[in-house]
């Protein structure tokens, strides 16, 4: 169902990069599983409504104070580059 | 008392005999970290080196000490939801249930392995090795909380947290023969609990019997300013006292119990836990589900679909691991490719290509539907019946790689978990016996917030049953 060129498509989508063989296997093992997933194509669901959340819950806002957050420090200790207190990227342009 | 009576000892008995004075919660502290550390199942990834300087011996758990799945936050503590791209991740807060336990009394002696990022029904997913079923070393835990359901039944832990997104908690409570609770969706706060499938994620406790489901349970619900979808419990989370079943009326769904797959000795155990309950004065009778055949399918699209959404964050930037590239796209791209496993990427391929143009309405539109008559079709059964009863998984404890090759059959293992997880309803595994040596899992359902009768109900058939879950800590007990 699924062919190398759908399933690049959507591993481009996914900021995912993808061995050859990887491609390959993904096409078979993901056809595979839409292929069961598409049995509620033949459902008839037009009457029933979506749900997306299944415990009713009122919007909970706080009052829009400042508060405490993580120290700089701390928010940045993981990251793999830091520079002058920010993450640091490679540039979003090629080479 | 020697270490074989201290680790004979279910949460709630260590607790009462440190009030009584016969047990010392550091000595407690220290057979089990001993034994955590000499783990040979590979149920844990980080065990403590000592006791923590903050442990709240007189709260009401008493410093008793807790496995925490690995996808837990924990400050300072590595929290790494077995994946290789969070190897090493130290969070900067603690999540919300994890904080509250230890307010309580319960003390981290170690974080458990995990299918990573809690996708797997085996626990071969974790990037850190798999578990080994304490039964049978040559079979899996199941997943994806298996490590904290290997440790429990192993004796590594008096008992641990997991989460249940489709079957996490409950399937390997069935397959390593402990107790696993699913609370209703809501009711136990996200908060710090790095992200599978929201909608559905929930944390829940494994322990060695009901009695202790309810302990570790009532410490954990509650709102939480962190968590907007956390609405608490509307009641007090009791201990259970049940030790009859009489007026209970259970629905036996026939869509999921006369389905091909289930292995006769699950099917043999659970009809006669059902003549147990008809002997402790419950009505069984059948009703139908008539969409659950098809909640797999809404499941493995709705799952994927939000794992794709959070799984984003893992990129390279702000934690964990960063594959060098002289542009970003090329950095986010092969840092994703080197840092999660197969399963993870089958999982976000498949989220993205069901929410992507085109294909949304045709695959997670319908999904969401179909979750919609689930629910539906749960509250109507549950006009008629107190409670829903199914086996928890189709098989017991299969070999470890057998389903490696096929992910469809190792998807179908959640059969019988995901409904009530796509409904937000809380679920229950108790041992009910065995079948092939390996023990059997019963599932027992309610409406949503009916922690309380599950629980009661549980405990009923649990000293009805009388399950002998012993065989297994011998087993790994000798080293001690």
């Amino acid at each position: 169902m699924l062919d190398r060129s759908e399933v690049l498509h959507v591993a481009r989508l996914a900021r995912l990069r993808l061995d050859d063989e990887e491609v390959d296997r993904m096409a078979g093992e993901l056809s595979s599983i839409l292929g069961h997933i598409a049995a509620i194509a033949a459902l008839d669901l037009d009457d029933v409504p979506p749900t997306s959340h299944v415990v009713e819950v009122e919007s909970a806002l706080r009052a829009d104070e400042p508060g405490p957050c993580l120290d700089r420090d701390v928010a940045l200790a993981q990251a793999p580059a830091v520079q002058d207190g920010g993450f640091l990227v490679p540039s979003p342009q090629a080479g | 008392m020697d270490v074989q009576e201290i680790i004979g000892l279910t949460a709630a008995q260590a607790i009462a005999a440190i009030e009584r004075g016969d047990l010392d919660a550091v000595e407690l502290f220290s057979a089990y970290r001993r034994r955590a550390e000499e783990d040979e199942l590979g149920a844990f990834t980080w065990v403590a080196e000592h006791l923590p300087a903050d442990m709240h011996a007189d709260g009401p758990l008493r410093g008793v000490p807790l496995a925490v799945k690995d996808l837990f936050c924990t400050a300072g503590i590595p929290s790494q939801s077995g994946s290789k791209i969070l190897e090493g991740y130290l969070p900067p807060y603690t999540a919300t249930s994890v904080a509250r336990l230890e307010h309580a009394g319960a003390t981290i002696v170690g974080k458990t392995n995990q299918d990573e990022f809690a996708m797997g029904s085996s626990n071969e997913n974790s990037a850190f090795g798999p578990v080994l079923n304490p039964w049978d070393r040559t079979r899996v835990p199941g997943g994806s909380s298996g490590g904290s359901a290997a440790a429990v039944a192993a004796g590594l832990a008096p008992w641990a947290l997991g989460t249940d997104t489709g079957g996490s908690i409950r399937q390997p409570a069935a397959l390593c023969g402990i107790v696993g609770l699913k609370p209703t969706y809501g009711t136990v706060s996200r908060y710090g609990m790095i992200a599978f499938a929201s909608s559905l994620d929930q944390a829940g406790p494994l322990t060695r019997d009901v009695t202790d489901a309810a302990l570790l349970y009532r410490h954990m619900v509650g709102t939480d300013p962190n968590d907007a979808t956390a609405v608490g419990h509307p009641e007090e989370i009791r201990l259970p006292t049940a030790e009859r079943l009489d007026g209970l009326r259970l629905g036996v769904p026939t869509e999921l119990t006369s389905g091909e797959g289930l292995e006769p000795g699950v099917l043999a155990a659970f009809e006669a836990t059902l003549e147990t309950a008809r002997g402790l004065g419950a009505t069984i009778e059948e009703c139908s589900l008539h969409s659950a055949p098809h909640a797999l399918s809404a499941y493995y699209v709705i799952a994927p679909a939000e794992a794709s959404s959070n799984l984003a964050r893992f990129d390279g930037v702000r934690y964990g691991l960063r594959r060098e590239a002289d542009d970003l796209v090329s950095m986010y791209t092969g840092t994703r490719h080197d840092g999660f496993g197969a399963e993870v990427k089958r999982r976000i391929l498949i989220g993205t290509y069901a929410l992507s143009s085109g294909y949304y309405d045709a695959y997670y539109g319908r999904a969401q539907r179909v979750r919609t008559l689930i629910a539906r079709e749960f509250a109507s059964v549950f006009e008629r019946c107190d409670l829903v009863v199914t086996p928890t998984s189709p098989g017991v404890a299969f070999e470890l790689g057998a389903k490696t090759a096929d992910p469809l059959a190792m998807y179908l293992n959640d059969s019988f978990t995901v409904p009530m997880s796509l409904a937000g309803i809380p679920a229950i595994s108790i041992p009910c016996g065995l079948s092939e040596d390996l023990p059997v899992g019963f599932q027992l359902a309610g409406p949503a917030f009916s922690e309380n009768r599950i629980l009661d109900a549980a405990h009923a058939l649990e000293r009805a049953i009388g399950f002998d879950g012993s065989p297994a800590r011998t087993r790994t007990g000798a080293t001690s």
